[in-house]
């Protein structure tokens, strides 16, 4: 009961957080809003016993995003034009989304039940076998690296393509700035 | 539909349906807002909902996070295992991987917000179209200047 309040109150903030964020207009507030809204997803994590999954996006949506959110609203403009069309069709798209992915949840086992289909498989499999095949206390860490570790390892290469990309639209800036000064 | 009025059913299915809400106030965002900082951050919030909605299936009522006891030799202490209910430790790790990878595409999407604003001077998807719109035009009309002098 304490963790459904909890999770509720939790709700409310993200939504309220969500909300402030489409109404806003300066690109700060709005990046500082999506910081906030990721320290409370972490809150929320932390609930639902996901203390890794909590502290990653903790590091990684608070902190690391944050950052380069910054730095891009330092490159670029710092306000938003408000739109100039009406509202009326995203939300309508919006609305049928919803309904029809409320639909699919109500197939789905209740909230934290013990038989769930998830809870039937390889990951009770893992919990008891941590224990003897790797004898690590956090059994995040065995799956994640041992178990699991190719996912891990398709994840490097994925990051590591991320940062070539990056790498290969931003380098030349300051280049292109420059010649773009010579030439006024 | 009836099971709709359920209490029992109603309390546990109403988490589903408050990650559904978050996860359409994000996609809200990507479709209406036009700024496309803004677009990614809208698509931030929608992946954090669907983040929260896929660890969520793990927990298990009454379970704890998935770490085990450790005995003085710093080993897992198999006695005092017995009795304590963990949560699904899969979704967890999943979603781990996920976010780091939606952080890199995140970055990704960022560095083209910064060259879109170095070719077209702004971030408004609205006047990123109507400069396109005149590109053409200008286009379109020199090529009929020169197909009009050829003939």
């Amino acid at each position: 009961m304490i963790d459904t309040l909890t999770n509720t109150v939790l709700f409310v903030m993200l939504v309220l957080t969500a909300l402030a964020i489409v109404r806003m207009e300066r690109l700060f507030a709005v990046v500082m809003l999506s910081s906030v809204f990721s320290l409370l997803s972490a809150l929320l994590f932390v609930t639902l016993d996901a203390v890794d999954v909590a502290f990653t996006e903790a590091a990684v949506g608070a902190g690391i995003s944050t950052v380069l959110m910054l730095g891009t609203i330092a490159l670029t403009k710092p306000t938003a034009k408000r739109s100039r069309h009406t509202a009326f069709v995203p939300l309508i798209v919006v609305c049928v989304t919803g309904a029809a992915l409320v639909y699919g949840t109500l197939d789905m086992p209740a909230f934290g039940a013990y038989d769930a289909p998830a809870q039937m498989h390889v990951g009770p499999d893992y919990l008891a076998r941590t224990p003897d095949d790797i004898d690590v206390p956090n059994v995040v860490t065995a799956i994640l690296g041992s178990y699991r570790g190719y996912d891990t390892l398709g994840e490097t290469a994925v990051v590591f393509t991320a940062g070539i990309g990056v790498l290969l639209l931003l380098s030349g800036l300051r280049r292109r700035r420059e010649d773009e000064d010579e030439e006024v | 539909m009836g099971q709709l009025f359920n209490l029992q059913f109603l309390t546990g299915h109403i988490h589903y349906l408050l990650f559904i809400i978050l996860m359409m106030t994000g996609l809200f965002i990507v479709v209406d807002k036009t700024n496309l900082v803004k677009k990614i951050i809208g698509l931030n919030i929608f992946q954090a909902s669907v983040f929260m909605f896929y660890v969520s299936i793990g927990k298990v009522t009454g379970g704890t996070a998935p770490i085990f006891p450790m005995d003085d030799k710093y080993h897992v202490d198999k006695e005092a295992l017995q009795g304590i209910v963990y949560s699904n430790p899969l979704p967890h790790v999943l979603i781990l991987t996920a976010i780091v990878v939606g952080i890199a595409t995140t970055s990704l999407g960022l560095a083209l917000i910064i060259r879109i604003r170095e070719s077209f001077n702004t971030i408004d998807e609205e006047d990123i179209l109507n400069i396109e719109q005149e590109m053409t035009r200008d286009d379109n009309n020199k090529h009929r200047d020169v197909a009009e002098g050829l003939t």
